[in-house]
């Protein structure tokens, strides 16, 4: 509930603020959103699942972030940045889809 | 995807929607663990990355995108702009096609004005003034005939006359002069003394050819008529002729050899 709402807070505040991407974020900010995405993606089938723990959700969110974002650093580094963010993305993709497949089968059973 | 088939599997066994759908529920209320509050930010963080992220992408510059797509962006505007060029220069061509047709087009209609406006002065279906003569003849006792006044139009043309109305007929080259019992005839119209000649050309010369010894002022008046002639700054030749199509003659056409 309370994420729910913080949630729903920042992207207000996110509209409302419109705030500037500083130029060294630039790159991973999308990767990081994605990462972000599945790892609340991840949560909520945790939750269905019985599974869920606070912790975890924490820890998995920030790795999941920094990892990401690690990853596009990297491969900026060696040249095949955007080969390694289109890589990084299917992969988050794979991922946001089965979590969102399994959550739908707990909630339709469908 | 082997997950994803590995969930299904699992869960054909037992079917969970109410206890899914409590343990939603549940773990939806409020709670105050620390965890949970450090969850909250993170979310908060995650709904302001998202918004500033999408809003970022769609007020993006070029300066977000990478080497390869700024080529091939510069690539795309420079086919365009010399796409657009070309279509330019194009529409520049017609436009000044289409400035030269009209302005040549109305040259020609002003030309083809003034030759009608020549054409109709000679042929006798336009109104014409300018300077000119006025000659009036006073014949009581009906000696001047039709000869006299036929000299006399001939020795105005010879003077430069460019338009000729006697009394409420114009004379143009058809005209033709015969007798009647009252006066004289010029196209089939009764023409009866006094006898008013109006001419157009250089007053001057037209004057003097009038009065000429052995002229038509000397003719008329040893008939015992009176003449008078006036030299005018602009006079009008009103009257005038009725075209009628030629029956017999054709025009050669100009790609025709010219006979002998």
């Amino acid at each position: 509930m309370i994420p729910a709402l913080g949630l729903l807070i920042g992207l207000a505040a996110g509209i409302l603020l419109h705030p500037a991407v500083p130029l060294a974020l630039q790159p991973y900010l999308p990767i990081a959103v994605i990462a972000a995405l599945d790892a609340v993606f991840g949560g909520v089938r945790a939750v269905l699942d019985g599974i869920f723990n606070d912790k975890v959700f924490v820890v998995s969110f920030l790795s999941n972030v920094v990892v990401a974002a690690f990853i596009v650093f990297l491969g900026d580094q060696l040249g095949v940045g955007s080969q390694l963010s289109t890589g990084v993305v299917v992969v988050l993709g794979i991922r946001i889809f089965s979590n969102v497949a399994s959550i739908r089968r707990h909630l339709f059973r469908a | 995807m082997n997950q994803d088939q590995d969930n299904a599997h699992a869960d054909e066994a037992p079917p969970p929607t109410p206890s899914a759908l409590r343990r939603l529920s549940l773990s939806a209320r409020p709670r105050t663990t620390k965890a949970n509050l450090l969850a909250a930010l993170l979310a908060l963080l995650l709904g302001f990355a998202v918004a500033t992220q999408v809003h970022q992408n769609q007020s993006a510059g070029l300066e977000t995108l990478r080497q390869s797509d700024l080529l091939s962006i510069l690539d795309n505007a420079t086919n365009e702009a010399s796409r657009l060029d070309q279509s330019a220069r194009e529409l520049q061509a017609t436009r000044d096609q289409l400035v030269s047709g009209s302005s040549s087009g109305a040259s020609a209609i002003k030309a083809a004005q003034q030759r009608l406006d020549a054409l109709g002065i000679l042929a006798g279906t336009a109104r014409a003034h300018g300077p000119g003569i006025r000659m009036t003849i006073t014949d009581p006792a009906g000696k001047v005939t039709f000869p006299m006044l036929l000299d006399a139009i001939q020795e105005l043309r010879d003077a430069g006359a460019e338009a000729i109305q006697v009394n409420d007929v114009r004379i143009v080259a058809s005209s033709h002069f015969g007798p009647r019992a009252s006066g004289i005839e010029i196209d089939g119209k009764n023409v009866n003394p006094p006898y008013t000649i109006t001419a157009i050309a250089d007053p001057a010369p037209m004057a003097s050819a009038m009065e000429i010894p052995g002229g038509l002022s000397e003719n008329v008046r040893q008939l015992g008529a009176t003449i008078s002639i006036s030299q005018e700054e602009d006079v009008t030749v009103g009257a005038l002729h009725t075209l009628s199509a030629p029956r017999y003659a054709r025009p050669v056409p100009a790609s025709a050899p010219a006979t002998p």
